[in-house]
């Protein structure tokens, strides 16, 4: 195959896997809309009953509790929570040919994130394969939509507004520690994004919950606040470390020998920075009195506004050395 | 901050010695811990949105003459120099006297911790938020003694058998507490090699027509930027020479026209005035630095200098030689000038543009198409007048405050067009301009940062230490067995202190094992 076609396979398949996302999303829409009709234990997505065991990802218990539970419904939600997951899978593996292209393209061929566009379409794969990864882990069927809607529209911002054509790298970017820097900085980003998900339902449940609103609707199948708060928790636990790795250690390493100094508060380096003293102060709000729980979520959520500016508005707003992802 | 009294309290109320305790729990608090981390972030913030002096002077110097009015005030708040600010200096200290504050009782705490055996089982199983029972024929002795092999296999530390208390008390994850130590501590290792690298370190940055020679002292440099404990004795008397430069440049795909690679040809001598000294080379390359000892040479950016010779008006040499100008883009379209000096009665000054591969477009505005020397073509504007070189200036720009610029006969700006070779005439018999020939230049930036290992060996610390703080799971499990109505209930619970783990597992994992691994584990629900 030649770049080109490589070029064109990739463009192609951005196209598909958005068209699947979309159909995903769609699916998940008409689960959702069934499920209300339901009693919060039954259908596809029931609340993980509290302090259960591990990985309750539950497959409707029956209904035996609830006599009235319309097994028609019931079955519907099932299938399409079972369709959607598909779908995003699937989507998944069409993201990953899109990837797969953009790197072939090259020429020398490369690892495929060299640019804005290139590292949102890395980042949101990204998030979707930390949300498939950590889907029975966290019982996360009530993030579906979310996440197929999210990853959805950043991938629409991502063609319409970030699009270039496939370029070699300038010599800066032209080292191993793209490969490893940047691959950590796209993973760490894909996780904190779903962490930030996760804090976000966490505000809205709990002022559902301070509002002695729980139960129906969409918010009576999400966790608890208890559970979402250890859910991001988690999830922030897992990225931070990698941004560190990311943004302090293999960063600097690759500054040092491409410029010639290994911090020099750079506007994306000081941006960086800041978001991750943010999620520090995440860590340390978590385990201070007075400041756990929401203050913690709203921190983290500073952290993740943070984290996309560093990322793209920096090279919009401000000139950094840096401006090329 | 710190100082403000305790609310319901006058400070009049307190000794010296309590406000100074009282300070110093309040500094070391993790609240104010919590609080400085958010300073921090926020007092970053100036500094990527106000040009720096320290990351680009070039662009301040441009920023504040574009705002005469605000330039005062944000220099007086040090907001050209934000990382090297009082203010932003003051809240990394005080962060850091925190953490040391915070960390050394904690670590006393922890070595005594690591020494006492895991706590006695609450009185109650049943209240804590994670717990499970079961009945059992087999006797309590029997269940107990169980328990211990089965936490001690999960590697649980086991707390010898209390008296009167049947019941097995265990803790594991106490490198959690390691990890967090090490981590905090790193983050202090970190500073202190950063701050030896500012301090005896320096970097300094010098352009280099090919084929010139460096040697490794202070004149030879046109920026250097010394720390402040930096000592002249301690340049390493290395020195080198570009014998020969080459871009590889893009002739088709969206960056046509700009290089894709560059490579200098680079001979060195580790010690120069030793003349028998071994002459070694390198390719110096962008992402491919020379290190000499201990201080490092990279290649961060190259451009055209054009010879230009300027004759004054009795026909004499004023200025000769290479001048380097500055790329404005990707394909290397340039700026310059140059200073005539010598030139009499009136010195002359140029200011233009230099055109790698000159074209004329559609429109008949002049565009460069490509970095690569197609068509190679220089613009100047003539001034004449005082160069005012009695003040600080770059010698890459122009102070026209005290000269005028030359015109045509029709009043308009004259502009000279130039190609290889060609030599104008200037009117009013002030000289002429001849444009020799074009030489290539080199940026080299040159750093030497002692304590960068330490530094280096800092971070890796820390992130291991972060390693463990956040993903070892310390957690303490309880089981207790007595008799009831003739068999035995035996109780399980567990306490998860991390603040972020699920138990429940843990829980039904050890149950199962107390029940014989044939049983499926079953959560009792109770909530
Ligand atoms: C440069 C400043 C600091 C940074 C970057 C930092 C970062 C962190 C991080 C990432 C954690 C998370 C580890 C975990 O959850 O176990 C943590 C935990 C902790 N930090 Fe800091 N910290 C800083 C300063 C301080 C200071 C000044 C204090 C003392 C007042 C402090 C006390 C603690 C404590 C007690 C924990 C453990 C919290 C827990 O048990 O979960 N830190 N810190």
């Amino acid at each position: 195959m030649t770049n080109a076609s490589w070029e064109t396979l990739s463009n192609q398949a951005v196209a598909f896997c958005g068209v699947i996302y979309f159909l995903a999303l769609l699916s998940h829409l008409v689960e959702w809309s069934a499920l209300r009709r339901l009693p919060v234990s039954a259908g596809s997505v029931t609340l993980p009953a509290r302090r259960t065991g591990s990985g309750s990802i539950a497959v409707a218990e029956g209904g035996s509790d609830d006599a009235e539970v319309d097994e028609d419904v019931e079955r519907r939600t099932n299938l399409f929570g079972r369709l959607g997951l598909l779908l995003t899978v699937l989507a998944l593996a069409v993201h990953f040919v899109a990837l797969l292209g953009r790197g072939m393209a090259a020429d020398p061929n490369r690892v495929p994130w060299g640019n804005m566009y290139e590292f949102t379409l890395a980042g949101t794969f990204f998030v979707t394969l930390s949300y498939l990864a950590l889907y029975k882990r966290f019982s996360l069927a009530w993030m579906a939509p979310i996440v197929t809607g999210v990853v959805l529209v950043l991938l629409m911002v991502d063609v319409i507004v970030l699009h270039e054509e496939v370029a070699p790298l300038t010599e800066a970017l032209d080292s191993p520690w793209l490969v490893i820097h940047v691959v950590s900085a796209v993973i760490a980003t894909g996780a904190f994004t779903v962490g930030g998900i996760v804090s976000v339902l966490f505000l809205v449940q709990e002022r559902a919950e301070r509002r002695g609103r729980t139960g129906g609707g969409y918010l009576g199948r999400v966790p608890d606040t208890a559970t979402l708060d250890r859910v991001a928790y988690r999830i922030n636990a897992f990225a931070f470390p990698v941004w560190t790795f990311a943004v302090l250690i293999t960063g600097p390493i690759w500054a040092f020998h491409a410029w010639g100094s290994y911090w020099n508060w750079d506007p994306k380096e000081v941006w960086a920075f800041i978001t991750w003293v943010l999620y520090a102060g995440y860590l340390h709000a978590r385990a201070t009195a007075g400041w756990k729980g929401r203050n913690a979520a709203i921190l983290a959520l500073c952290g993740m506004a943070t984290l996309w500016f560093s990322f793209i508005g920096v090279n919009f707003f401000i000139s950094s050395i840096h401006s090329y992802a | 901050m710190s100082d403000t009294p305790e609310t319901g309290r006058r400070s009049g109320e307190l000794s010296p010695l309590e406000l100074l305790r009282w300070t110093w729990r309040q500094l070391t608090s993790m609240r104010t811990a919590l609080i400085l981390l958010l300073l921090l972030a926020l007092a970053a913030v100036p500094g990527s949105v106000i040009p720096q002096q320290g990351v680009d002077s070039l662009k301040t110097t441009q920023w504040q003459e574009a705002h005469p009015d605000l330039t005062p005030i944000y220099e007086r708040l040090g907001l050209f120099n934000v990382y090297s600010s009082p203010w932003f200096a003051a809240i990394f200290v005080l962060l850091m006297v925190s953490l040391v504050g915070c960390i050394i009782p904690r670590t006393l705490v922890y070595l005594r911790a690591i020494k006492a055996p895991p706590p006695r089982a609450p009185r109650n199983l049943g209240r804590l938020p994670d717990h499970a029972s079961y009945r059992t024929d087999d006797d309590v002795e029997e269940v107990l003694a169980r328990a211990r092999q089965v936490l001690k296999r999960r590697r649980y530390r086991v707390r010898p058998a209390d008296a009167g208390d049947a019941a097995v008390s265990s803790e594991r994850g106490y490198l959690r507490e390691v990890g967090n130590l090490v981590f905090h501590l790193s983050v202090v290792v970190v500073l202190v090699g950063f701050a030896v690298g500012g301090l005896f370190g320096y970097k300094g940055g010098v352009i280099l027509t090919v084929g010139t020679p460096f040697s490794n002292t202070l004149t030879q440099y046109d920026d250097f930027v010394p720390g402040r404990l930096f000592d002249p004795e301690s340049m390493e008397p290395f020195c080198f020479t570009v014998d020969d430069f080459s871009v590889e440049w893009l002739v088709d795909g969206p960056r046509r026209g700009m290089s894709r690679g560059f490579s200098a040809d680079t001979r060195y001598r580790e010690d120069c005035t030793d003349q028998s000294g071994k002459e070694r080379e390198h390719d110096l390359r962008v992402n491919h630095p020379l290190a000499i000892g201990g201080t490092d040479v990279f290649l961060i950016g190259h451009g055209y200098a054009p010879v230009i010779t300027v004759r004054d008006g009795e026909g004499n040499i004023a200025a000769t030689g290479p001048k380097p100008f500055l790329p404005q883009d990707q394909s290397l379209f340039s700026f310059g000038v140059v200073k005539a000096s010598g030139a009499e009665p009136e010195q002359i000054g140029l200011e233009g543009v230099f055109f790698p591969t000159f074209f004329l477009n559609e429109d008949g505005d002049p565009v460069n198409l490509m970095g690569e020397l197609n068509n190679p073509l220089l613009s100047l504007s003539v001034f004449t007048g005082d160069l005012n070189l009695g003040e600080p200036q770059s010698v890459y720009v122009l102070d026209k405050s005290k000269m005028s610029q030359v015109e045509n006969p029709d009043g308009t700006p004259l502009r000279l067009d130039l190609q290889e070779g060609e030599t104008v005439e200037l009117p009013d018999g002030l000289g002429s301009v001849t444009f020799e020939g074009i030489e290539q230049w080199n940026r080299l930036q040159i750093s030497k940062t002692p304590g960068k290992l330490v530094t280096l060996a800092g971070v890796v610390l820390a992130l291991a230490g972060l390693l463990g703080s956040l993903f070892v799971r310390p957690r303490r499990v309880w089981v207790r067995a007595r008799v009831v109505d003739g068999e035995t209930l035996v109780e399980v619970a567990a306490l998860d202190r991390s603040g972020g783990g699920d138990v429940r597992p843990e829980i039904d994992e050890v149950v199962a094992a107390l029940r014989g691994a044939d049983v499926v584990p079953t959560g009792e629900e109770k909530s």
